[in-house]
């Protein structure tokens, strides 16, 4: 269960935890010519194959998702009894499944959902963990204090067990309120690491020089945290979103794997992985291909989010 | 003042004609995915058994890799020897493998570090840390290791050594945590202590005690002793001689007294002047004008050329040899001769 | 460390509070029929409905009354009281027939992640950047990648049914050979998380200052690395793996459902997907409560290994 415990948080806390060497050189070698971070980082990323490989992916996917008619002419609903289990023809690449409807178009169509459930999940968490971050770490002093508290909590929640809570309220509803309601739980339960994450980087901006005197030339709180401590925080969020989108997406196949996420007849990899566990000794390809297509979207965000934070932050390697 | 009291220096510590321990030429570079970086170009010291050279230089100026050198506790990567002899008793350490080195270090060669809160492991208890060369190089019963250990941290002038000794490195202050770690060198009895910054990150009022802790027990045990600083300060009461490095070199070398009265350089013509002095009012401080060389790109001839205020056409060309101004003495710099007697007048 | 046990022992019952409040409140507030929620889509008997009512108290209306309720269950659950699932039986007693096999498989699990884990990690830490720290920063970032719902039915196919290796489904009264695939599968997170910790722990203390002291000191190399390096690497590690065990026993609802071990996991399975809201109200507490503990446990092993944090 522990999937979506995200991949970043325990390595943050080894790090956090560890004691604070320094590397090599014990003098500093020389005064070299400044060169800004971001230009760093994109000429690291740029020799790094797997954000390349990653990146592809991701683009295949989300085009998957907004035209899916681009990678196949099939019908995901079209199931015909009589081809149950039958093998390729036509479009039909990796053959029918149980219920006679074409594996690979299920799996193609499969992908909207997903995406759009962990595109919004992430939307909204980093929206909440934008807002909870920012005043936690610019306000500090009890409001850091009560809101930490609150991430704590909240982080102490094992997510599987309160999604499957939360989810069996809506048991009932139609495809679009379980949408709706998955998309809901992801981000109340999985806003606390971007939090967390948000609120470290503006404390460090926060002290900075520029923050003092743009107050010393009187601009308000409001107008200090949206000019310039913001675009600070934004690019380390959005790295943790990245890895959340990924453990989102996981989360939601789970939940429907677990027949309480998404249901019929909204089309999900979770569900028809589990359609095609259970059918797994007369035909594999059922289970095969929706789980090939979730392991590979899960993988591509998480390696992107990974290979981004690891060229923001060389020294972690 | 020169420490000229006469040492106990055991016999066969230095063959004769040799020195105790000796640098020769040694070059050290680091190689990084950015470059190269020169970091040691050309060093030669040497130290007699029972004194005390003071190594002094700007961060970066290689003071520290140089000892690290000696120790052979160098990272490499990306740290590289490229040449250059580092002869103990006569013998080149930088040619023997690394099992007999690693017999000279703490035995023969102890180093203390600037940090002792970083430099201490954080989660044994002092007194272990103290006795474990005891227990695992000279098997030692945990017992008698643990005697000796309160001895040493009698020795350092630690208080209620005997409670103390099950601490951990936190729970002590800063100037007693290098009491801690001065007391963890000294434990094999070595020859040669290398003392590096010890007492940068402490307080000015325990500065003092650390350092006159240092000089008492080189005397008392007769070591030799290699001071590695920035301050110029610290030097003046515990050393006999000085070396000045600048990028990676020996700029000047001369015993304690003549260097504060004329130096030959304007390197440490300018450090000198720009110590604050009692005795002169309303002085204006000296700097010295612009930065450190970057070692990736160090400047021709030679290397203080471009914040020099005696710079001339050779020094852009030039790379200045020792210059030898007599009683030991050596200034690199092509107008030695000049600036000592500028800075005589 | 009194002190530090007793802060935590003051968050976790805060956090007990907290878990237990937001737990109930999904669960009951604002729903129009909360039986009916409870028992999903299926029909409710008159029996049931007045068992419900009486257990969840659910005649107490209002704010007041979702207090009284609240902390009514907080009692039942403190006193080990679950009440009755929807088949009629003593929640109490699934739990307790269901919890051996979970905590030999999660045992199982954890040596797993220790032995290769740890181990894989120590050595990728020390050989920074070299082949065999890529290759598995490659494989554990593949395994931290795939979801156990496509790792655990491909590995009961592929290592169950095309190539029977182990038994694909492991029963009532499970060998220790039957547990061994599940607790591979159910493991391997934790092995790659683990792995990973390590390195980066293990990478960062050989940096550290005091290795460069325990070099000064001429002691060798094993001992600097197995003893210095190491003991302070694993405070992390160890204490990952202490919160990784409460985890992993209520972890398992996948791998329990998708290998049939009769476990915790796998009755809060089954108690979803029969939509048996008692049972899986009754046990997702237990598992809160479960992995509070374990995490509190984890902070006091935490001090233990940490003097830093001990004398504080």
């Amino acid at each position: 269960m522990s999937d979506f415990e995200t991949v970043a948080s325990s390595e943050n806390q080894a790090a956090r935890r560890g004691p604070s060497g320094e590397p090599g050189a014990p003098n500093q070698v020389g005064v070299q010519k400044p060169r800004s971070l971001a230009g760093d980082a994109w000429r690291d990323l740029r020799r790094n194959p797997i954000f390349w490989i990653s990146l592809v992916l991701v683009t295949v996917v989300t085009l998957m998702a907004i035209v899916p008619g681009l990678f196949t002419a099939n019908d995901p609903q079209d199931c015909v009894l009589s081809r149950q289990n039958a093998g390729p023809s036509g479009g039909a690449i990796f053959g029918y499944d149980f219920q006679g409807c074409d594996t690979y178009a299920r799996a193609v169509y499969g992908s909207r959902a997903s995406l759009l459930v962990g595109a919004l999940s992430a939307l909204f968490t980093g929206v909440i963990a934008l807002v909870v971050g920012m005043l936690a770490g610019y306000f500090g002093g009890w409001v850091d204090a009560v809101l930490s508290r609150v991430i704590d909590i909240v982080l102490g929640i094992p997510l599987l067990l309160a999604a499957i809570v939360l989810l069996k309220r809506v048991s009932t509803a139609g495809p679009n309120a379980r949408i709706t309601a998955v998309i809901f739980v992801l981000a109340v339960l999985g806003w606390t690491t971007a939090a967390r994450v948000v609120r470290s980087s503006v404390i460090t901006a926060k002290e900075q020089d520029y923050v003092a005197a743009a107050r010393m030339l009187g601009a308000g709180n409001g107008r200090i945290m949206w000019r310039h401590i913001l675009p600070n925080s934004l690019a380390p969020a959005i790295v943790v979103l990245t890895i959340a989108l990924g453990t989102f997406i996981a989360a939601e196949a789970t939940l429907s794997f677990l027949g309480i996420g998404l249901k019929a007849p909204t089309i999900s990899w979770g569900q028809d992985i589990d359609t095609g566990r259970i059918h797994m000794r007369e035909s594999s390809t059922p289970l095969i291909v929706p789980s090939a297509f979730l392991a590979l979207t899960v993988l591509a965000f998480i390696m992107l989010g990974d290979a981004i934070r690891d060229a923001f932050d060389p020294k972690l390697r | 003042m020169t420490n000229s009291t006469v040492q106990p220096t055991p016999a066969s510590a230095t063959p004769e004609g040799g020195h105790l321990l000796e640098v020769r030429d040694l070059y050290v570079e680091f190689r990084t995915s950015e470059g190269v970086a020169k970091v040691i170009n050309g060093v030669s010291y040497h130290l007699d058994a029972g004194e005390t050279l003071a190594v002094l230089g700007e961060s970066g100026s290689g003071k520290s890799v140089t000892a690290q050198a000696i120790m052979g506790i160098l990272d490499s990567p990306p740290a590289h020897v490229r040449s250059g002899q580092i002869l103990y008793q006569g013998h080149d350490l930088l040619t023997q493998p690394e099992e007999q080195r690693r017999q000279v270090r703490g035995k023969e060669i102890a180093m203390i570090f600037q940090d002792a809160l970083s430099a201490l492991n954080p989660v044994f208890p002092v007194g272990w840390q103290i006795s474990e060369t005891l227990r695992t190089r000279e098997g030692m019963s945990r017992a008698d290791a643990r005697r000796r250990a309160i001895e040493l941290m009698d020795l350092v002038k630690i208080p209620a050594a005997e409670r103390r000794i099950g601490d951990y490195p936190h729970q002590f202050s800063g100037g007693m945590r290098q009491r801690v770690m001065i007391a963890m060198a000294l434990a094999l009895n070595p020859k040669v202590l290398i003392a590096d910054e010890p007492t940068t990150a402490l307080d000015v009022t325990v500065q003092a005690q650390i350092m006159d802790l240092l000089a008492d027990l080189r005397r008392d045990l007769g070591m030799a002793m290699i001071l590695i600083t920035h301050d110029l300060g610290v030097v003046a009461g515990v050393a006999d001689r000085i070396a000045v490095m600048y990028a990676g070199r020996i700029v000047e070398h001369a015993d304690v007294r003549s260097l504060y009265r004329a130096p030959a350089h304007p390197y440490t013509k300018g450090l000198l002047e720009s110590i604050p002095r009692l005795d002169v009012r309303g002085q204006e401080l000296a700097t010295i004008r612009g930065l450190p060389p970057n070692l990736m790109r160090i400047p021709s001839g030679c290397p203080f050329h471009p914040r020099c205020p005696y710079v001339q056409q050779v020094c852009v060309d030039v790379v200045p040899h020792d210059l030898v101004l007599g009683d030991g003495r050596t200034s690199a710099c092509h107008f030695a001769q000049e600036v000592r007697d500028d800075s005589a007048r | 460390m009194f002190r530090y046990i007793l802060r935590r022992l003051l968050q976790m019952v805060l956090a007990f509070f907290g878990t237990t409040l937001i737990v109930y409140a999904l669960m009951f507030a604002g729903q129009t029929d909360p039986i009916q929620a409870l028992a999903g889509e299926r029909p409710v008997t008159a029996a049931q409905r007045a068992y419900l009512t009486e257990k969840y108290h659910l005649d107490q209306t209002g704010v007041g009354g979702f207090f009284y309720r609240y902390f009514d269950y907080v009692r039942s659950l403190l006193q080990g009281d679950l009440g009755q699932s929807l088949t009629g039986r003593q929640i109490g007693d699934i739990l307790q027939q269901a919890w051996p096999v979970t905590v030999k498989l999660a045992l199982i699990a954890l040596a797993v992640a220790v032995i290769f884990g740890v181990t894989a990690g120590v050595i990728a830490g020390i050989r920074r950047a070299s082949i065999f720290d890529n290759a598995t920063l490659v494989l554990t970032l593949l395994v931290l990648g795939i979801p156990t719902i496509v790792l655990a039915p491909l590995a009961q196919y592929f290592l169950g049914v095309r190539w029977p290796v182990f038994p694909p489904t492991a029963g009532a009264e499970p060998s220790f050979y039957a547990l061994l695939l599940p607790g591979i599968v159910l493991g391997s997170l934790s092995l790659a998380t683990a792995l990973r910790l390590t390195r980066t722990s293990v990478a960062e203390n050989l940096r550290a200052d005091y290795v460069r002291t325990a070099r000064s000191k001429g002691l060798v190399k094993r001992r600097i690395v197995g003893i210095h390096v190491l003991r302070n690497s694993l405070i992390p590690v160890v204490t990952f793996l202490g919160v990784e065990l409460g985890n992993l026993m209520s972890g398992a609802i996948i791998t329990e459902g998708v290998f049939n071990i009769p476990g915790v996991g796998f009755n809060l399975f089954r108690g979803i997907r029969t939509e048996d809201g008692p049972l899986v109200v009754g046990f997702v507490s237990v598992l809160v409560v479960v992995y509070l503990v374990s995490n509190l446990l984890v902070d006091v092993l935490y001090a233990v290994l940490d003097p830093r944090i001990r004398y504080e």
